[in-house]
């Protein structure tokens, strides 16, 4: 004797796989805040941007030509030219791909290690999780520039060194953020089930509770990824970025800013540039948070 | 409640002592002497051992690691090797500059903030609060010097309504002048994070039983949202507001290049770039002083405004 | 036939106005674009001094019906339509300044649950006063002494210390006192009670629904009582309104719904209720008989006999089992106490058999079920399962038992990973545990599908696409992959609407039946208990009171815990009204004893026939 059929509403077709689940799942989630779609597209336009930068210059970034330096936007340099008479558009690409690369490296790095040590933390609780989150709580609390800014003096700044230096300081922020859910998971029946069941801690912690922590660590790791571009460029900024003559966004808005009184436009594009790419990110990620939140809560 | 406060102060030493650890270690990790590194490719042997001995570089390493903790606690944080200043002298002469921009800048994201995340909360999705949170987002996406070079552009350059370099010079109206852009700069991004997090909270609050239960008493509505729903509010508002000082301190450093305006910022740039060991070694120590100052006025101000937290 | 309290004018007076006459009341919910109608056009009334009934399942769109009355519901999505004339005023057609007015002052509203229902950051007393502050215009002197005096007739010892108090440090019982204190405090015409129980232990709930009443006779209000809890609307209602998907089905005095109902779901809905005292004389657990809620027609159910196997050896033999967990406190986390969840609890469970264990929240029920699966490792006690002692077993040991005593737990919506296809979930188990290859675990697992009633195509769903019974009955496939010789169902249908509980209840006594399976049914409702269980075993703070055959625990109840949690539980039969009482405001005392704390040894009276009592004083 079978009992009525699913209640109120939510009958859907089967999914054939848990792949075409999470993609809908995904397209759902965009489409309930249209500002993430741009963020996306606009993010998407940037890394295309870089990649086929070597195809889109129109200068070399590194061709210095005394003669032209200094000149505000013409037809020919479109983002006129610097001190030095490069084009300030060519830089501006090139920049691009530091800025990104950087950015991304780091921020995966911080998000697998960060991850795990917030959910083995979480899992295992007691005096492993205290001491744990209480380190990270110190590095936490410690201005992160300034930590970063130290580091890569210390560390001499190379691009390693400054991935190294931004992976290390978004540590904490993705342990933290992947202790919270894991706990709340951990408490949840199915889990206990799992442990009757006689799983392995391991296999829990794998196929069980990291599949329902991962979307917030995602949207976590895009917002994070806004923030390792603007450390990039904020050490850039002070002098501690990747060497000159290596085209940085921050680089060249330190060169600019000595420029300031007469050739403005040299601080400033790179400045725009680097504002609408974290723009981006931020919506990106702040529209898939929220669309996240309630559907957790509703499938939960 | 003293149990909670020596709870606290324990955390805070410890943090002290770790970060000060961390600090020995850093300064200590870079590859090449850097006596050497000081003195240049062309030092002569003796010049460089005299300068290591003067810096205490041929002790044991235990034996700088307590003279350096002692040297700090003590109040000694040794003397710059840039200026040849005592560390603490130098530190102390430029903190009150550095605490009065990030105040008034907290200040400023504070008095804008909250009103504007309380307003789109009320008025959620709609047109309100589109703009608030679009605006928001843009606010904090903002690097500080971005913000601090536009301004710089628009209001000193462009318009000379504020003087390029912000150094204050005796009357109210001179540091007005000084202050203002450099302050509207940070405060900007951080009434940006403060709007964020007063609209999430409040949302998260008018959600609650107890809300709907103030409703049911027949309470009205602005009540309803001041009294019942920010005072919930505020307990995440301080949490956020507490992490982000470290980030605002950040943010000052680049803030005070940008406008000139004398700070730990420009210091600590200076002791990078020369490798100012004692002067960066007594910066961290007063970052970390600041930061543990700042967790204990949080949790202080958790005690006023929540009261499980008092029977703790 | 009826028994009211003697000395009582009767309670419904057809002549007046009633206080309340909805009529053609309907709510719709904007969700993704679409209008959805959850209330549709009901109409009802309730008269002077009248206690009404509101019954039904989730999603029959009662409480949506009470917070329409409210008006508060977000004006954004929602439309409500018809008429809610309170004392002949149209309620709709009032402006929100107007309604303000009225609700906390002439309709007032408590709610389900107690501990998030009043704001943590004031006081008691501020918010009590609140309401007398906004309709009375009292000073804040007078709403003070006014809102002590309420306290008062609430029955909250030590008032006027409570007054400054924040609302943490009070019980669940406690609260809703306050709750009902603040919605009283303007003298109300009526009052709306949204399940203000249901989250209660059925101690608290019996008093709780003691001061409800008596609150109504002093003051003489109206109540309209929203519940699922067909006994509680036989003590309290005087007439009852059936809702069924946003329809009003039925609507009757509580006696004649109760004696005859017409409608078939209403019937459906009495069937499965189980009436306590309605097995006497039966020596097995039996079946609920199911009415069909569209036909009308009635299961047939045969008598079979008890499936317990009680010749062969005990399937489980606890002894002594003491569990217990540290508080730690201090600057430096010192253990400054223990919670003692499990004491020296003995028993013994055979094959095909069911052991009720029952008690209110905090007993150490749920504890005592996950010591013995050592989900929670217990401090000492030996838990001999088919003749082995678990606590013994090393992880390889551990992990192979498992496989034969499994658990069903409480939350159907949190027992099953939101991120796997059922299917996945039930296969899991054998393939870990290297039972089944994949491509034969598939077969398996539509045979489970098809033992639990749902169909095997239903495998490669989510579990978010599926209701509460169907995820229950989800989770027992599981728990069965393993073919286990003992399950523990740890209030494994408490949170189901009455019908689906009677379903799974006969699904797994089908199962017992079929493949000798003991339970540990662990559960507070004792109506329950009493359709399910061989035998029954009372706990109180961690402790085992009573245990014995069915029979004898209900008909001839020994403990004096035990004859206070039966004398609680509300009877679905109107006309049964029980005498009240005097009001008592017991609260359960604490299982949290200090480290140096002993407990005393208890001894056991064996009265015959496995019924045996704890020692207690007369």
């Amino acid at each position: 004797m079978s009992s009525a059929g699913p209640s109120r509403g939510a009958l859907r077709v089967a999914a054939p796989s848990p792949f075409a689940y999470f993609a809908s799942a995904t397209l759902k989630a965009f489409n309930t805040n249209k500002t993430s779609w741009i963020g996306l597209v606009v993010f998407l336009i940037v890394v295309a941007a870089a990649i086929l930068a070597p195809a889109l210059a129109p200068f070399d970034p590194n061709d210095q030509n005394i003669l032209e330096k200094l000149r505000a936007p013409t037809s020919e340099h479109w983002l006129g030219t610097d001190s030095f008479g490069r084009d300030t558009l060519s830089r501006l690409l090139y920049g691009a791909r530091i800025s990104l690369i950087i950015g991304v490296v780091s921020t995966l790095a911080a998000m697998v290690i960060g991850t795990a040590i917030g959910m083995l933390a979480g899992w295992h609780g007691g005096r492993l999780d205290t001491v744990t989150m209480q380190a990270m709580d110190v590095l936490l609390a410690f201005p992160s520039l300034i930590l970063g800014l130290i580091l890569v003096a210390m560390l001499g700044p190379s691009m390693v060194n400054i991935i190294i230096a931004i992976a290390l300081t978004s540590i904490p922020p993705f342990a933290r953020i992947a202790r919270a859910p894991t706990i709340a998971v951990k408490e949840r029946e199915f889990v206990d089930a799992g442990r009757t069941l006689g799983y392995s801690d391991t296999r829990l912690l794998v196929v069980h509770i990291l599949p329902n922590i991962l979307p917030e660590v995602l949207v976590m790791g895009s917002l994070w990824l806004a923030n390792a571009i603007r450390t990039e460029a904020s050490l850039a900024f002070v002098g501690l970025g990747v060497k000159p003559p290596t085209a940085t966004w921050g680089g060249m808005i330190r060169e600019g800013f000595e420029n300031i009184l007469d050739s403005y436009w040299l601080a400033l594009v790179p400045g725009v540039a680097i504002l609408i790419v974290i723009f981006a990110l931020n919506l990106l990620g702040d529209g898939l948070r929220d669309a996240i939140d309630p559907k957790l809560k509703g499938e939960a | 409640m003293t149990t909670f406060l020596i709870r606290r102060l324990a955390f805070a030493w410890v943090t002290l002592f770790a970060v000060l650890t961390l600090v020995f270690v850093l300064v200590r990790i870079v590859p090449g002497d850097p006596a050497q590194l000081i003195l240049g490719d062309q030092a002569s042997r003796e010049a460089i051992d005299a300068l290591r001995q003067r810096l205490g570089l041929d002790l044991p390493l235990f034996k700088q690691y307590t003279v350096f903790l002692l040297g700090a606690l003590r109040g000694d944080w040794g003397v710059s090797m840039v200026s040849g200043q005592p560390v603490i002298g130098e530190v102390l002469r430029v903190l009150p500059w550095t605490i009065e921009l990030t105040l008034v800048s907290l200040v400023i994201g504070i008095l804008l903030g909250v009103p504007a995340g309380v307003y789109a909360a009320i008025h959620r999705n709609r047109f309100v609060d589109y703009a608030v949170r679009i605006s928001s987002l843009l606010g904090l996406s903002f690097p500080p010097f971005v913000s601090a070079i536009i301004l710089l552009l628009v209001f000193a350059i462009a318009l000379p309504w504020f003087p390029v370099i912000s150094a204050r010079s005796g009357s109210a109206m001179a540091w007005y002048q000084s202050i203002t852009l450099p302050a509207i700069s940070l405060g900007l991004i951080s009434a940006a994070y403060v709007t964020r997090v007063t609209r999430s909270a409040m949302l998260e609050v008018l959600s609650e039983d107890y809300v709907r239960t103030a409703r049911a008493k027949g309470v009205p509505w602005n009540v309803v949202i001041w009294r019942h729903a920010l005072r919930n509010a505020l307990i995440p508002i301080i949490t956020v507001v507490g992490l982000y000082l470290g980030i605002l301190i950040g943010n000052s450093v680049l803030t005070e290049i940008v406008f000139s305006r004398p700070g730990l910022g420009k210091l600590l740039i200076g002791a990078l770039s020369q490798r100012d060991y004692p002067m960066l070694q007594g910066m961290m120590v007063i970052y970390t002083l600041i930061v543990v100052l700042v967790n204990l006025l949080t949790d202080l101000a958790y005690g006023f405004v929540d009261p499980r937290v008092k029977l703790k | 036939m009826s028994t009211t309290a003697p000395a009582q004018l009767p309670t419904h007076l057809p002549a007046q106005l009633p206080i309340l006459a909805v009529r053609n009341l309907t709510t719709a919910f904007r969700v993704d674009d679409e209008w959805i109608t959850v209330v549709k056009g009901i109409s009802f009334e309730i008269g002077q001094r009248e206690t009404v009934a509101i019954v039904g399942e989730s999603g029959s769109g009662k409480s949506v019906t009470a917070l329409s009355i409210m008006g508060l519901l977000p004006a954004a999505n929602s439309r409500v339509s018809g008429e809610i004339l309170l004392d002949g005023r149209d309620l709709l057609k009032l402006s929100e300044n107007r309604m303000r007015h009225v609700r906390g002052n002439l309709i007032s509203m408590i709610f389900q649950e107690p501990m998030t229902s009043l704001n943590p950051v004031l006081t008691l007393g501020f918010q009590i006063a609140e309401a007398l502050i906004y309709h009375r215009g009292l000073d804040r002197a007078q709403a003070e002494a006014e809102t002590l005096r309420i306290l008062e007739r609430v029955r909250i010892p030590s008032a006027a210390s409570r007054l400054h108090e924040y609302p943490h440090r009070l019980s669940g019982g406690m609260r809703q006192r306050v709750m009902i204190a603040m919605a009283l405090a303007c003298k109300p015409k009526l009052l709306i009670a949204d399940e203000p129980t249901t989250a209660l232990d059925v101690t608290i709930q019996a008093e709780i629904l003691e001061l409800i009443k008596l609150l109504q006779d002093e003051e003489g209000m109206s109540v309209a009582f929203i519940t699922h809890d067909m006994g509680v609307v036989a003590e309290i209602a005087d007439r009852t309104v059936v809702m069924l998907n946003g329809n009003a089905v039925e609507q009757a005095p509580t006696a004649e719904l109760f004696a005859s109902p017409r409608e078939s779901y209403t019937r459906a809905l009495l069937a499965a209720v189980p009436r306590l005292g309605s097995m006497k004389g039966r020596s097995a657990p039996q079946r609920f008989a199911i009415v069909d809620p569209i036909t009308g027609a009635v299961e047939v159910v045969p008598d079979t006999g008890s499936t317990a196997a009680v010749t062969e050896r005990p399937v489980l033999e606890v002894a002594h089992l003491v569990t217990r967990f540290d508080i730690r406190s201090g600057v430096l986390s010192r253990v400054s106490s223990r919670v003692h969840a499990v004491e020296d609890i003995s028993f013994s469970l055979h094959a095909g058999e069911t052991l009720a264990l029952v008690g209110e929240s905090g007993c150490g029920k749920s504890t005592t079920g996950r010591s013995i699966l050592r989900l929670v490792e217990p401090d000492s006690g030996t838990v001999l399962f088919e003749g082995q002692d678990v606590r013994m077993l090393d992880r390889a040991g551990l992990r192979a038992a498992r496989q034969r005593m499994q658990m069903i737990f409480q939350d159907p919506f949190a027992s099953l990973n939101p991120r796997k296809t059922v299917g996945g979930a039930i296969a899991e188990p054998m393939i870990v545990h290297g039972l089944l290859s994949r491509a034969d675990a598939h077969e398996r697992v539509s045979e489970l599908l098809r033992r639990v009633g749902l169909s095997p195509d239903m495998a490669s769903r989510f579990p978010h696409e599926f209701s509460g019974g169907q995820r229950q009955r989800l989770c027992i496939a599981r728990a069965l992959a393993l073919a286990p010789k003992l399950l523990v169902a740890d209030e494994a249908v408490s949170a189901l609407d009455v019908s689906i509980k009677a379903q799974v209840i006969n699904l797994m006594m089908d199962l017992q039946a079929d493949m000798g399976l003991a339970y540990l049914f662990i559960s507070h409702d004792i109506a329950v208990v009493e359709r399910v269980s061989h035998r029954i075993a009372v706990m109180y703070l961690g402790e085992i009171v009573e245990i014995g055959p069915r029979a004898a625990i209900m008909e001839n109840p020994q403990h004096p815990y035990t004859k206070r949690l039966m004398a609680a539980v509300p009877v679905p039969e109107a006309g049964r009204r029980r005498l009240r009482r005097g009001l008592s405001t017991t609260e359960i005392p604490s299982p949290v004893h200090d480290t140096s704390y002993v407990p005393a040894p208890r001894l056991y009276r064996d009265i015959g026939q496995g019924h045996v009592v704890q020692a207690f004083d007369a």
